[in-house]
């Protein structure tokens, strides 16, 4: 039994269903994150679990608890919101200790807290000022301290880092990983940004139109997705879907795919359960780091195949370069080393890894598993 | 040639500021001139009006028509001056402005924060009390009054006020609060905190500019209010707009137009003092609900 179980969870506004059957389990001291585009209901499952949304239908329970109904300050949870949320009227010391005197909290316990929880977020010195006198991060370390006084059973994140710029946000990144690594804690973090799931989770839940289309560890997700969305959505830049035809050749499956040139290439499956799939069109999903230059490809692939290719576009982003170029009569991307040179309009050879490849029912989407 | 173009349109911007204020300034003479005849007026022997000079300065200035507006001046039979129903006012105003505030903060948090189904409806019924013209409820209120046995009374005036006031204070605070982010109210709720300490300690200390306008918004039109006050007050609960008028229309003897003019100042006082006094946060205020909701 986890610590958070979600049982067929589904949540409607009038007549409109925007969460169907969700069941996650959610071990102890485990960094979840739901992770998925604007609108997919992530969010209102989280405020589900914070008491802040009714439950439709199904059940949520935290440590053995049904809490359907149970109000907020009574799951012993603590929540960080997006804009943090800081009461304008209190000091940085104020909000922080405002749950735990609503708790009866004795002052002398709650100074004690309040300067523990100051010192391992080294906000000691911030502790008078009003909200408004705070920086953007600093806000965001406050509104953290305000979750970690009251040492709840469960932390909810509520995309807490999208208001702060690109840098603090990858600072705060590796801070909130540092904090749940040091406290073990169980949290469920939500983000639309799949960098932050794939760098700070331990599971993701991948959800789209209010159903999760995939969960598993950030590996998982990121190799083996469970549909062409979850494929797409996780990885910058996007996984390429191309269309090919499976070709059978001495009982192997081939993908054979049109290149720039019209002309027709055949790359060797990795996975050989493809039979069935001979002469029809299946998606080959590829990530842009396993089409590379053949010095930069990885030698220890079993599958390597090579590929002529007229490069489209090269965009240098300092570490890599990402070429764009025609593939499957669709735009594919590869990612180059750095220091190859490559020039737009040039035929390039390239090094495909299908070991990396996988395939998609076309009709359903979903992955044809190996 | 850029240059050029340049210190033109700055000296075309100093000719046009210069008609600006130059309107500006007349507008605010001939707004305030009323108030200067009321004053000059108001500090003169009778004889020197009734000898026909209302505009120049009195050649002998007394404030004895000030005192006679306060203290002595006949108000239809009594001759008590203006002061009892100044009390009267105050009595009046101090509380149906602080019942009202207080009630419609309290309606534009439960409308904002802890919507409802048909709470949008109930909001649009309430705006609609703002513009019942007052003449509309003078019978069914007198009916009211009547059977709650306040009629005649202070308490019967507060009554009225409060909840003609209402549909303004609940848009002034419901507008203010539309505008504040439900995640604070989210996290207090997370936090422990229920309902009233919600409205107590996190959305009343932030409030303060609407409450100057609502305060300043009931103040003015519960001072000012005469139709009300004739028609549900007794003498002994008369404010003071009545009782003015009662000194003006005296029918009996000389028109002391100097004493007049001193009790029109004093019915006027109140309010000017709560503009000057608050007035600048009154349109702070104004704006900061107006931006969204």
């Amino acid at each position: 039994m986890g610590f958070i179980e979600i049982r067929n969870v589904s949540k409607s506004f009038g007549q409109v269903e925007v969460l169907h059957n969700i069941s996650i389990s959610v071990e102890r001291d485990e960094f979840l994150v739901l992770v998925g585009p604007s609108g997919c209901g992530k969010s209102t499952l989280l405020n589900m679990i914070a008491g802040l949304e009714g439950i439709t239908s199904g059940e949520i329970l935290i440590r053995d608890r049904v809490v359907n109904g149970v109000h907020p300050s009574k799951r012993n949870i603590a929540m960080v919101f997006q804009n943090y949320a800081l009461y304008p009227n209190m000091t940085a010391g104020q909000n922080i200790t405002f749950g735990l005197e609503m708790h009866g909290v004795a002052k002398p316990v709650r100074d004690r807290s309040l300067s523990a929880v100051a010192k391992l977020l080294q906000i000691d010195h911030l502790l008078d000022r009003k909200p408004v006198q705070l920086s953007g991060g600093q806000r965001q370390r406050v509104a953290m301290g305000r979750a970690l006084v009251r040492n709840p059973d469960v932390f909810l994140f509520d995309e807490p880092l999208s208001n702060l710029d690109a840098k603090l946000r990858v600072d705060m990144r590796k801070e909130i990983k540092k904090l749940h690594d040091k406290l073990k804690s169980t949290v469920v973090y939500v983000t639309h940004d799949q960098i932050e799931a794939m760098t700070l989770s331990t599971r993701i839940a991948v959800m789209n139109h209010g159903h999760i289309q995939q969960l598993g560890t950030p590996q998982e997700i990121y190799n083996t997705p469970a549909n062409v969305f979850v494929g797409t959505f996780m990885g910058s830049p996007a996984m390429n879907v191309l269309p090919v035809r499976v070709v059978m050749h001495d009982g192997v499956p081939h993908a054979c795919i049109t290149d720039s040139e019209d002309l027709q290439q055949y790359f060797r499956f990795s996975q050989d359960n493809l039979a069935d799939w001979d002469g029809r069109e299946v998606f080959l999903g590829i990530r842009p780091e396993a089409i590379t230059d053949l010095d930069g490809a990885d030698r220890n692939s079993r599958n390597l195949a090579r590929l002529r290719n007229r490069i489209g576009v090269t965009e240098p982003a300092g570490s890599d370069t990402f070429v764009t170029m025609t593939l499957g009569g669709r735009d594919a991307t590869a990612r180059m080393r750095a220091d190859v040179t490559v020039v737009s309009g040039d035929v390039f050879e390239f090094a495909v890894n299908m070991e990396k490849a996988v395939a998609f029912d076309p009709a359903t989407e979903e992955r044809i598993k190996p | 040639m850029h240059a050029v173009s340049q210190d033109m349109s700055v000296r075309t911007g100093r000719i046009a500021r210069a008609f600006i204020y130059l309107a500006l300034l007349i507008f605010a003479l001939f707004y305030l001139l009323p108030l200067l005849v009321m004053l000059v007026n108001s500090v003169k022997p009778l004889t020197e009006i009734t000898g026909g000079n209302m505009i120049s300065l009195p050649e002998v200035w007394t404030i004895e028509p000030w005192l006679s507006a306060w203290s002595t001046a006949q108000i239809g039979v009594e001759p008590t001056g203006l002061r009892p129903y100044f009390l009267n006012s105050v009595l009046m105003v101090v509380p149906a402005v602080a019942i009202s505030t207080a009630l419609g903060a309290l309606n534009g948090y439960v409308l904002t924060k802890w919507r409802f189904r048909g709470d949008n409806i109930l909001f649009g019924l309430m705006l609609f009390s703002c513009f019942i013209p007052f003449q509309i409820v003078l019978i069914p209120m007198a009916r009211i009054l009547g059977i709650t046995g306040l009629a005649g009374s202070t308490a019967g005036l507060v009554l009225v006020h409060v909840v003609y006031g209402l549909g303004f204070t609940t848009l002034f605070f419901r507008n203010y609060y539309a505008v504040f982010p439900d995640e604070l109210v989210r996290a207090a709720m997370i936090d422990g905190a229920g309902f009233l300490r919600i409205f107590w300690r996190i959305m009343l200390p932030v409030s303060g500019p609407i409450i100057v306008v609502s305060v300043i918004w009931q103040f003015t039109n519960i001072w000012n209010d005469f139709l009300f006050g004739a028609s549900f007050a007794d003498l002994d609960s008369m404010p003071m707009t009545v009782a003015l008028n009662n000194l003006v229309n005296s029918s009996t003897g000389v028109k002391e137009y100097n004493v007049h003019f001193a009790g029109a100042i004093l019915a006027a006082f109140p309010t000017l003092v709560v503009y000057v006094v608050a007035g600048r946060y009154f349109v702070r205020g104004l704006m900061a609900g107006s931006v969204k909701g």
